[in-house]
């Protein structure tokens, strides 16, 4: 840390011109946000997998996480990584990209391509910042729905995502229940916790206390608070891992050295990891789009949304569900997940619910757990076969 | 989560289990709406879905079972017949099913109870303890039975509520429940004599499968 950032990269590199398929609808169409107001020229960026068959009946929407983007089973264009679902997502995978066509896109309010506070103001000629209103899960969901639109499909086959995706495909199944054949929120919630609101409120002062932040116009003073961004990186990586997987990968082990140096060094394996985590996540994330995406998760009570009741918002719903969730999961824990069940019980719609039993804690979605893609094959398949698609290699 | 017995009926011989479903199977009617409590690995829940058409959901407690039921393409949620029979509405099944199970939950007559509120009707099959063979080991040997449907040792059996036919009615008749049909089946599967009184379905028969509804 502490390095001079390049500024058209570091969360900016990718905003306005990204690596990506990009929709950019006319002013005449706005995203009406939940805010009051309206979000225009929005623009969308997104990835594709496959191809959509002649009746447009086996498109799979994949809804990224807080930090994730479009870039599920492809090298990402910024960090030269491989996608971050390409375990889940790609041919002969569970999500077969030779049998349904798979499209991701950026959130709104993100910094890959999709409108968000890293993207130029066509107005001003200067970046959103913190004029962009507030977004919520509601708000990507509609964006998303509007590309959807565009693309001329009808009704997904499916909608699949983990921790804020999760929270999408949740969304996507209340908002319109006719659209989603089948739905897969894993490690989920219908609301977010207290705790996680106040893990996400630390991340978010961090930001701002950061002097560089400039009251969210850095990037008009050739500045950067990768400090304070990556501080929240820090503190939300904690969340993702669980006490077991902490210890049996660290322990107290130290880094480099035979004994502690009485000093406020990365004495420790554990600091140094987190110090590679920070460090390497503000050279691909913006920090004010870590500040509307957090609020965006904060913001979001399905049922709140539906007179209290859960179930009501999925009530009648033909959508076939499968939730999963992990048993080390501290952050999103599998009563969050019960909870989505007994709603769509008590709902009268179909539902599969898995608990899966690994120390990877909520990070398990996004790595190679074998129960975890042997569930969403299996429900897969089975989905397709009631939704009539052809078996992967059957004559067309 | 506190651990309970397994609900499932991996560890039974392949033929009784057979019949036990089939039967169960001819006591739905078609087209309706049906929960298998500890559905194991989903094979009534396949055969009903197969063969009545009816909307099919199931519960199992063990990860595997749910994995390979959902891999299967069968709507199946993870959970606990004492736990998890709470949350469900009234109303919400025409027929909720607990096959070779109840003896293994920690309150049989709670369950039971759950079933009938959530279901129209119920569907119990269970290992009988007033067959002969069970007496004749715990009255002659003066030992806990072990035969080849219960094959467990009273140290490891997860089945920790065993009742007899008699047993069963009488709880029937206690939560006033209407037996709509009760079939008792012999060793080899086939079902004991219908017009026989009860004391030879709790002497011959090994396993009993009633169809209940409210009362």
């Amino acid at each position: 840390m502490g390095q001079t950032a390049n500024l058209l990269g570091g969360g900016r590199g990718e905003a306005d011109d990204p690596h990506s398929l990009v929709i950019r609808f006319p002013e005449s169409e706005p995203l009406t946000t939940d805010a009051g107001v309206d979000i225009f020229p929005l623009t969308i960026a997104y990835q594709t997998y496959g191809a959509l068959n002649a009746d447009k009946s086996n498109a799979v929407l994949i809804c990224h996480a807080l930090t994730g983007d479009q870039h599920v089973a492809n090298v990402n264009p910024v960090t030269d990584k491989p996608g971050w679902w390409s375990t889940m997502v790609g041919p002969g995978k569970p999500i077969d990209t030779e049998r349904y066509f798979v499209i991701c896109s950026n959130v709104v309010g993100g910094c890959m391509g999709s409108t968000g506070p890293a993207s130029t103001n066509p107005r001003t000629g200067q970046p959103f910042g913190l004029e962009l209103p507030v977004i919520t899960i509601r708000d990507m969901v509609r964006a998303q729905a509007k590309l959807i639109d565009h693309l001329g499909i009808d009704q997904l086959f499916c909608v699949a995502g983990g921790s804020m995706g999760g929270m999408q495909v949740l969304q996507w199944a209340a908002l319109f229940p006719r659209r989603v054949f089948c739905a897969m929120p894993i490690a989920a919630a219908a609301r977010h916790s207290s705790q996680n609101i106040a893990f996400h409120e630390v991340g978010r002062q961090a930001i701002m206390a950061d002097p560089e932040w400039r009251g969210g116009r850095y990037f008009e003073n050739n500045v950067r608070p990768t400090k304070g961004l990556a501080v929240a990186r820090m503190a939300a990586h904690i969340t993702y891992m669980s006490d077991e997987a902490l210890h049996r990968k660290f322990g107290r082990k130290l880094q480099d050295r035979e004994s502690p140096t009485f000093s406020f060094d990365a004495d420790f394996q554990i600091e140094s990891y987190l110090r590679h985590q920070g460090s390497t996540f503000v050279e691909r994330f913006d920090a004010n789009s870590y500040l509307y995406v957090t609020r965006a998760m904060d913001y979001f009570d399905l049922a709140a949304d539906y007179g209290g009741s859960l179930a009501n918002a999925f009530k009648g719903s033909k959508t076939r569900f499968c939730i999963v969730s992990f048993t080390s999961d501290w952050l999103f824990p599998t009563s969050n997940s019960r909870a989505i069940v007994h709603a769509l019980n008590a709902g009268g719609a179909s539902v599969s619910f898995v608990e899966i039993d690994t120390d990877k804690g909520h990070d398990a979605f996004l790595l190679d757990v074998p129960e975890l893609l042997a569930t969403t094959r299996g429900f897969l398949e089975s989905a397709a076969r009631a939704r009539g698609l052809p078996a992967p290699g059957a004559v067309k | 989560m506190t651990k309970a017995p397994e609900l499932s009926r991996a560890n039974e011989s392949p033929g009784a289990a057979r019949v036990d479903l089939l039967l169960i199977s001819e006591m739905v009617e078609p087209n309706s709406r049906v929960l298998d409590i500890g559905c194991g690995e989903g094979e009534l829940l396949k055969l009903l879905a197969e063969t009545r058409n009816v909307d099919a959901r199931g519960m199992e407690l063990s990860q595997r079972g749910v994995n390979n039921c959902v891999a299967k393409g069968l709507s199946v949620i993870q959970g606990d017949a004492d736990i998890d029979l709470v949350d469900y509405p009234a109303d919400a099944f025409d027929y909720v099913i607990l096959s070779q199970t109840l003896q293994a939950t920690r309150q049989p007559r709670v369950v039971l109870e759950n079933m009938l509120r959530i279901g129209r009707r119920a569907i119990v099959s269970f290992p009988n303890f007033g067959h002969w063979r069970i007496r004749t080991q715990l009255g002659f040997k003066g030992r806990m039975p072990v035969t080849e449907n219960l094959s467990y040792a009273w140290y490891n059996t997860p089945n920790i509520h065993f009742c007899t036919i008699r047993d069963f009615v009488s709880l029937t008749q206690e939560l006033s429940i209407v037996i709509e049909r009760a079939v008792a089946l012999d060793t080899i599967g086939a079902p004991v004599r219908v017009n026989a009184p009860w004391w030879v379905w709790n002497l011959f028969g090994e396993q009993a499968v009633f169809l209940l509804r409210r009362g």
